[in-house]
């Protein structure tokens, strides 16, 4: 039990951590590109000597590394009105996350799906469920173990647009990956 | 000026409004064809002021019913008499009414009471008034007589409305039913409330509250029990709950899907949906003994099991043909068959309690309504003019169906009658109301 919550823990504390990390490097990112004139330490008492510093310099892997941290924090993918097939312009977004279930096979992910409030609850529950496993399946086709994905699905139940307008419907329709 | 009248318009909605019961009614279509019927105010035969009102119950019943408009009692003739001894028709001569309903309510001891009742015959009376005196008796429908506790004043004006209904019409009346549904309330830190109440929304009363989705409340045929999924354990479980006992069972919690909960005809099954193999299918479960069995194998969605009267076969909604229609499985053989066709979507359908008709969910041209369909004929009629109808339940004498519906941006409950005739809305104070479930009789 304890265990279990420890592992809860770090399952909100690992993307946090990731987090940070990206706001971080992204700030230093600026600094490498723009003007240095903002790190210097004191104008006056070290003989007016000022000093400047530069980013480091990210290799391509690192750059990947970073930009699939920032695409992490996009967790939700949006799917068409009664369908459950993966949109192409979530690829980016999917391999972000599928590498990193790749290169953690420790960590575990669940995928909710969820679908607009047309049609029945019941069937709702069901089409959840389906673009729930195709995300699990597009995930799995990159690599990722079965093993470290659950599925659930919540159908209509869980609105996150109470408007019931064709835009609010559009982002009910959504997968969310939650670790 | 004119937001000054709508504000003030709105306040006094506002005030006075909260004497009204959490689902109070609201007739939107259909009272014009309804037929006029007269209730006398029953008669307190007691000292001091009367305990209770019970003619305000059957009037109300009678007019929810759809098939009922009571006169309004300033413009009753006689209002002081009950019984029918004291009725006399040439008082009644131009009061144009199927039936008068008088009754009295006296002390009986302890806290309790005798009520008595009588349905005159209105037509026949005004028919033989030109023929001479005619024995009260012979104008008597229903005359019948109870002792009640001091609570069960609204439960026997169900009783009445019942014996009045049926009287009149030939069909057994559904007042002394109740409903299930849904509540969910933002924002609490448990927001899903498992709730019923008597069919017009009195004596609400908690089931179940839980941080996590409620869904699919279904009634066990002797009324005691719901079957239920609950996403409590962060996953759809089905419970089956006794509503006096309160005690619950965890029935079914495969991996994926458990849900749709449906009774058998005999109270013992379930037919559930399971996506335990991959797909959603139909199973049916026995409650005692947790066996399932595999009714239907398609890859595609099938959901929504719903019992023919005979327990012989289940109608379903499945996706099979592309796009969810309804579809019937012999339990016997498997065999399945498709039922509708018209239409973009038909989905959660059930079979009347009758066996002649369906009712189910119905989208055209994008609108999902609830429509009817009749099995001899296959002749389909959209019921409700509604938005984003869901849910739809049948009362246990066929005459009407509440749904779940989208007004003025909230989920709440509405009522069609099953020739779509009758429209009514049941408004709600606090939150979104949904998955109505129509109890049967009790």
């Amino acid at each position: 039990m304890d265990l279990n919550k420890l592992f809860k823990a770090m399952m909100v504390a690992v993307p946090l951590m990731a987090l940070g990390a990206c706001s971080s490097t992204s700030d230093s990112e600026t600094d490498a590109s723009g003007s240095t004139s903002g790190s210097s330490s004191s104008q006056y008492g070290n003989g007016g000597i000022e000093t400047g510093g530069a980013g480091a310099v990210l290799s391509p892997a690192e750059q990947q590394r970073l930009k699939e941290q920032e695409l992490r924090r996009q967790n939700i993918i949006y799917f068409d009105f009664d369908r459950s097939e993966v949109q192409t312009e979530n690829a980016e977004i999917l391999l972000a996350h599928g590498n990193y279930l790749v290169e953690n096979p420790n960590v575990r992910v669940l995928i909710e799906g969820h679908a607009d409030e047309r049609g029945t609850p019941e069937y709702n529950i069901a089409l959840g469920e389906r673009r729930a496993k195709a995300i699990a399946k597009y995930l799995q086709g990159m690599g990722v173990q079965p093993s470290q994905m659950s599925v659930v699905s919540y159908g209509e139940e869980k609105p996150l647009d109470f408007s019931r307008s064709d835009s609010g419907f559009a982002k009910n329709r959504r997968g969310v990956l939650v670790y | 000026m004119k937001n000054l009248v709508k504000w003030f318009a709105l306040a006094c909605i506002v005030l006075t409004t909260p004497a009204r019961a959490a689902l109070d009614i609201v007739i939107t279509e259909g009272v014009d064809q309804a037929r006029p019927i007269a209730v006398v105010p029953f008669v307190w035969l007691g000292e001091g002021p009367a305990p209770a009102s019970i003619s305000d119950v059957v009037m109300s019943d009678l007019a929810r019913s759809g098939t009922f408009k009571p006169l309004d009692t300033r413009a009753l003739p006689q209002v002081n008499i009950h019984t029918a001894r004291q009725f006399t028709a040439d008082s009644w001569r131009n009061i144009s009414a199927d039936g008068l309903v008088v009754g009295s309510i006296k002390p009986y001891g302890a806290g309790q009471y005798l009520v008595s009742f009588e349905l005159i015959d209105l037509v026949k009376a005004q028919l033989q008034a030109g023929k001479g005196p005619v024995a009260a008796s012979e104008l008597l429908l229903e005359s019948r007589e109870t002792v009640i506790n001091a609570n069960q004043f609204r439960q026997y004006g169900h009783r009445i409305s019942d014996v009045v209904y049926e009287k009149l019409t030939g069909i057994r009346g559904a007042f002394l039913t109740r409903i299930a549904y849904v509540v969910v309330k933002q924002g609490q830190k448990s927001p899903y409330h498992l709730m019923i109440a008597d069919y017009d929304g009195y004596n609400e009363q908690m089931l179940l509250r839980s941080p996590e989705p409620l869904m699919s409340p279904t009634w066990s045929p002797d009324g005691r029990r719901l079957a239920y999924v609950s996403f409590e354990n962060r996953k759809a479980e089905i419970f089956v709950q006794d509503i006096y006992t309160q005690a619950r069972v965890l029935v079914s919690s495969f991996d994926g899907i458990n849900g749709a909960p449906s009774f058998s005809p005999d109270g013992k099954k379930l037919a559930i949906t399971l996506s335990k193999d991959g797909q959603p299918e139909i199973y049916t479960i026995d409650i005692a003994t947790k066996a399932i069995k595999r009714i239907t194998d398609h890859y595609a969605i099938d959901t929504e099991p719903s019992w023919f009267p005979d327990g012989k076969s289940l109608l379903f909604t499945s996706e099979r043909g592309g796009r969810p229609q309804l579809y019937r499985v012999s339990l016997e053989t498997n065999k399945v068959s498709r039922m509708t066709f018209e239409g973009e979507w038909n989905l959660g359908g059930s079979i009347t309690p009758d066996g002649r008709s369906m009712i189910f969910v119905n989208r055209t041209n994008g609108r999902f309504n609830i429509a009817r369909m009749d099995l001899a004929t296959r002749f389909m009629q959209v019921l409700s003019s509604t938005r984003l109808d869901e849910s739809p339940s049948v009362a246990p004498n066929g005459t009407m169906v509440i749904y779940g519906t989208t007004h003025e941006g909230k989920q709440v409950l509405a009522a069609v009658s099953t020739d779509g005739r009758f429209k009514a809305r049941l408004p709600v104070g606090q939150g979104e109301v949904k998955s109505p479930a129509w109890s049967p009789f009790l």
